[in-house]
């Protein structure tokens, strides 16, 4: 399941969505809001999405996760709007028989969130100003 | 040796003759050609001006935007070229004819993309006669004492003068692309082809921002999203390149030059940043 949510993530609760008797390995990434980009102290994020076409593109990343690799489950969440130091912005969960897979394809699914999905991200700095990153 | 930069000159100056009446004003699909083309020119030049005569300056398509006047009288299009390469002898000139209604961006890209900085101009073959385009061409700086000593000498034809130079010649993208329009016959016939379409965009993070809106409705001629993206470009000052956003249409990825159709819902991904 792919989700965009604008409220801060449950890392208990996403985790637990996953849990089943099955499964032998959870693997677990979190992409956390850090203070510094490039050498320049961030103050707080913003993430920004195009929702629907991002909610279309999240279901096919997690479709072909599936299909890639032998896995039980998966749960992919993002944030949107304002993020302050320290708060995850994307949660990655992948059940799987066995650790192998559950890593593998956590790593592709991170790697590819990067690329495909329609998210942006805006920094704002201790020094004042704003950018968003890519985009300018 | 450093590249020189690319300005866009549109040609106005003609007198219109055949055609009744200014042929910059004319309009396709609601918008005068002469606008039309200033836009399609800035999203490849650095800085894009308008050649017309000085009694031209306060006319539709001239007026409010950078101007060069023609040096010398009664000189055509050669005046156009020669008052630009004079006013900016360190840049290479895009010279553009105000009358060509079917161009479209992806001629001008391939036209800066296959560009030879090392030859006094970069054309395209005619898709009609075989001949060079002298009117859709790079000029570089050095097309200058060139295209002096052909006016000294009384020609003041540049596609005389590009066929002189011998210039290996661009195959057009579409053989129509440069087809012009001279009388009101071949306008008539030209808007009756040209019909607007109606689509939707829909803007996000940096470009919403830019633009100052979430999204617009528009009518367009733009064949595909990149040149759509172009038009938009010099209408909100978009600074990313063509070549830097991928477009999701109708709901899906797809390529920047599928061709768009009515009621087409379009957004444009500036480069993603989740994760």
């Amino acid at each position: 399941m792919f989700l965009l949510s604008s409220e801060a993530l449950d890392p208990a609760a996403l985790r637990q969505r996953l849990q089943r008797p099955d499964a032998g390995a959870l693997t677990v990434f979190e992409g956390w809001v850090r203070n510094h980009h490039q050498g320049l102290a961030v103050l707080s994020l913003e993430y920004e999405a195009a929702p629907e076409l991002c909610q279309s593109e999240g279901d096919r990343l997690l479709a072909d996760a599936r299909a890639q690799f032998d896995i039980l489950d998966v749960l992919v969440a993002h944030r949107t709007g304002h993020l302050a130091i320290g708060d995850i912005a994307v949660w990655i969960g992948v059940a799987s028989g066995h650790r192998d897979t559950a890593f593998a394809a956590c790593r592709f699914l991170i790697d590819e969130i990067k690329v495909r999905l329609p998210i942006w991200k805006k920094e704002h700095y201790a020094r004042g100003g704003a950018t968003w990153i890519g985009a300018e | 040796m450093t590249v020189p930069p690319i300005y866009g000159l549109v040609l106005t100056g003609g007198r219109s003759s055949r055609m009744g009446r200014d042929k910059a004003a004319l309009e396709y699909g609601g918008r005068a050609q002469a606008d039309r083309a200033f836009d399609l020119l800035s999203g490849f030049c650095e800085r894009t001006f308008v050649s017309a005569r000085a009694d031209q300056a306060e006319l539709p398509g001239r007026a409010g935007r950078p101007q060069i006047h023609d040096v010398i009288e009664n000189g055509g299009p050669a005046a156009g070229i020669l008052s630009a390469l004079r006013t900016h002898p360190d840049a290479a000139w895009l010279v553009l004819a105000c009358d060509l209604p079917f161009l479209t961006g992806d001629v001008l890209a391939a036209l800066v993309e296959q560009r030879d900085p090392a030859r006094a101009a970069t054309a395209f073959q005619s898709g009609n006669d075989g001949l060079p385009e002298p009117l859709c061409a790079i000029y570089e700086p050095a097309f200058l004492p060139v295209l002096e000593a052909f006016l000294a000498g009384g020609f003041k034809c540049p596609r005389k003068m590009l066929i002189q130079l011998g210039l290996p010649l661009l195959r057009l993208p579409h053989a129509a692309a440069l087809d012009n329009v001279n009388e009101p016959a071949e306008f008539d016939a030209a808007a009756a082809k040209l019909q607007p379409l109606a689509v939707t965009v829909r803007y996000f993070a940096a470009l919403r921002e830019k633009a100052g809106l979430e999204s617009e409705s528009i009518q367009t001629l733009a064949p595909t999203p990149a040149d759509l993206y172009r038009e938009l470009s010099a209408r909100h000052g978009f600074t990313l390149a063509a070549g830097q956003v991928r477009v999701a249409l109708n709901g899906a990825y797809a390529p920047m030059s599928t061709p768009l159709s009515e009621g087409a819902e379009l957004i444009f991904i500036p480069p993603v940043a989740g994760g």
